[in-house]
């Protein structure tokens, strides 16, 4: 199969879905610009102009509120933030309206199938407001789906899922992940929610993990299995709907389990699989499940400190050997996907 | 001083936190806070350093943090965008648009409150009057006539995106502003004098117990959005508009302007630079001669410890 990076695959499913349905525009601010939202709405806005690729004001309340619209009289939106923090100035229309529209007007009326890509991840010292990732925040509404596309697969067949469904969906993409490749399929084949997916096999270790935890996880493992300890990595692709049964069977399997994600591990994705392991297979557990998240504080700025706060693949190793009861001895350490950014954004 | 944190920045890629400079609307960040006094509090979006500065916010601080120092001003956690020096009366910076907006309500409230004749002054630009959150807080401060002063610094652009591709033609923040019972005047953001007039009166009237005034400053910003970059490649904006703007220099104007008045002023001006490029080459080797935060104090600031 031919490959693509994760933006060309969000491109990609963009424009084949405008193209099979006139009812889905794309909106927000600077969507149409140089950059086009890290490249992923420009092929869209060269194809199909201003009309359906809207440069919005910076009024990301209005506009979430004014896509729910849209929807209710039939558009399909796909909303864009290129940083998802901006999400929160959405959180009212979203969380009130969106998610419980279907529900609130007896559930045979219809919903509203806004679709929100929003971007996460860490470059420079982008600190507080722009190295957070809200999924959880969204995961925790009945009512919405929340996805976390880890490969370009993934990228472009939830897309297409959240295009051609009919719930709303937030769709949180990690800037990191744009300019890795893999294989695509050329048609626009819908992956749907709520099936996760065995990243890697393995038989010692469950690493659940979302977005670009999944790489750093599949990069702890690569190392792990020298030292003959086999890790399987679970890449849940939503977080709502969650593929309870893939996670309980695989820690079923291997007895351990470490959850790696980009965000805080209290109220979390990390607490919730925890959750659910230990609701559905305590059994299983031969060893204490670790979280390897953000540290308690927002994200500081300074190099060593942002160096010391983000969750790397090193860390996922560690809580791996961990609960193998192994020490960590002379495996070196591992550079993350992150590592090579340059400024000045 | 942004001229040469520029070319650090481009340089040596050891300011690791985004930089949105101000450089071309100097005029706006002098002029209005110069009309203050350090027990008057500005906060301002995330182009920050022009008005910290302006308000004379502590440069070795500034610069520490840029670098990201445990001596910054805001100890390595904030970087740019979350600049503060509260002694200077520059009580902080945000970058989600609009958000220090209501924040500087709230302040001016207190101060009114408190029967002080202090003011709050919130800079920010033309993107963010479509944040919701500017009409509300409008609405708010013309409601409890709080001394605030709103700083809009119009540079045209919002990103990559023109005001004309956001705004309605035929329309004017100053005209939002009024339409909300809020007095305001559009001023020649790049006449360091008109500003700086502007604002005495601004600051007078919510001083005075007038209520909110907002200031409309025309100006325009020489580099990219965020970045030491030129940025007339991009196709968003041309050569010719950014050489019109840079022929309309604050600094040269306000050169101009004092000339027949003061006949050694381009003396004068080539020594201010001169002394303030040695002093930012001295803020950045003291700057880069600090230690970084140790990483054990890596949750310091997130709570005060907990009593057990
Ligand atoms: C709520 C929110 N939406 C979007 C952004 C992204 N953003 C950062 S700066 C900027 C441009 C703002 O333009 P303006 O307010 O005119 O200020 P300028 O950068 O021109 O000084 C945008 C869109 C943001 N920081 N916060």
């Amino acid at each position: 199969m031919r490959k693509l990076t994760y933006g060309q695959a969000i491109s990609e499913a963009t424009v084949q879905c405008m193209l099979q349905d006139d009812r889905i525009f794309v909106a927000g601010e600077g969507v149409d610009d140089v950059n086009g939202t890290f490249g992923t709405t420009k092929e869209a806005f060269a194809r199909f102009g201003a009309g359906r690729v809207i440069d919005m004001p910076n009024a990301e309340n209005a506009t979430a509120g004014f896509a729910i619209g849209a929807a209710a009289a039939g558009f399909r939106p796909l909303l864009v933030h290129i940083r998802a923090d901006f999400m929160f100035l959405a959180l009212d229309p979203l969380v009130n309206l969106a998610a419980k529209w279907r529900y609130t007007y007896g559930g045979d009326k219809g919903g509203v199938p806004v679709v929100t890509r929003g971007v996460v991840g860490r470059g420079w010292g982008q600190g507080a407001t722009h190295s957070q990732s809200p999924h959880a925040t969204f995961a925790h509404y009945p009512g919405l789906h929340v996805a976390t596309p880890a490969s370009p697969a993934d990228a472009k067949g939830l897309l297409v899922q959240a295009l051609t469904g009919d719930t709303p969906v937030v769709l949180i993409e990690n800037r990191n992940l744009y300019s890795l490749t893999g294989e695509v399929p050329t048609e626009a084949v819908p992956i749907p929610f709520g099936v996760g997916r065995i990243a890697r096999p393995g038989q010692d270790v469950t690493v659940v993990a979302a977005s670009l935890m999944v790489h750093e996880a599949e990069r702890a493992a690569e190392q792990l299995a020298l030292r003959g300890i086999s890790v399987e990595v679970v890449d849940v692709r939503s977080l709502r709907p969650l593929d309870d049964d893939i996670i309980c069977s695989s820690v079923a399997k291997t007895g351990r389990l470490v959850v790696a994600d980009t965000s805080w591990s209290r109220y979390g994705f990390a607490a919730e699989v925890a959750a659910v392991v230990a609701e559905n297979v305590p059994q299983a557990l031969l060893a204490p499940v670790r979280r390897i998240t953000l540290p308690d504080s927002p994200a500081p700025v300074s190099q060593p400190l942002e160096e010391a706060y983000h969750p790397s693949a090193d860390a996922i190793a560690d809580a791996c050997l961990a609960v193998c009861g192994e020490a960590r001895g002379d495996l070196p350490g591992l550079v993350d996907v992150a590592a090579g950014f340059q400024g000045p954004f | 001083m942004e001229e040469t944190l520029a070319d650090y920045y481009r340089d040596e890629q050891e300011i690791r936190t985004p930089v949105h400079f101000s450089i071309g609307q100097e005029a706006s960040a002098v002029g209005v806070c110069a009309a203050t006094t350090p027990q008057d509090w500005v906060y301002t979006s995330h182009r920050s350093h022009a008005p910290y500065l302006a308000k004379g916010g502590d440069l070795d601080a500034l610069v520490a943090e840029l670098y990201g120092r445990q001596d910054g001003c805001a100890h390595g956690r904030g970087g740019s965008m979350h600049v503060i020096d509260q002694a200077a009366g520059f009580a902080g910076s945000a970058a989600i648009l609009g958000e220090m907006i209501p924040v500087a309500v709230g302040t001016a409230w207190a101060f009114a409150r408190n029967g002080e004749a202090r003011v709050a002054l919130t800079y920010f630009g033309d993107g963010a009057t479509e944040e919701g959150v500017f009409a509300e807080s409008l609405n708010f401060a013309a409601v409890h006539k709080t001394p605030v002063v709103f700083v809009c610094e119009n540079n045209l652009y919002s990103a990559c995106s023109p005001l004309s591709a956001r705004q309605p033609a035929g329309t004017s923040i100053t005209g939002r502003s009024e339409a909300a019972g809020v007095p305001s005047e559009l001023v020649d953001g790049n006449d360091v004098f008109a500003v700086h007039a502007a604002a005495q009166r601004a600051v007078a009237h919510a001083r005075e117990g007038h209520g909110p005034f907002l200031l409309e400053l025309s100006t325009y910003r020489w580099r990219a959005h965020v970045g030491p970059d030129w940025d007339h490649d991009y196709g968003y904006r041309s050569k010719e508009e950014i050489d019109e703007w840079t022929a309309q220099c604050p600094i040269v104007r306000a050169t101009a302007a004092l000339r027949a008045e003061e006949p050694d002023i381009d003396a004068a001006v080539a020594d201010w630079r001169t002394r303030f490029e040695r002093e930012i080459h001295q803020s950045v080797d003291r700057a880069k001669a600090l230690p970084f935060p140790s990483v054990d104090g890596l949750l310091d600031g997130a709570y005060l410890p907990l009593a057990r």
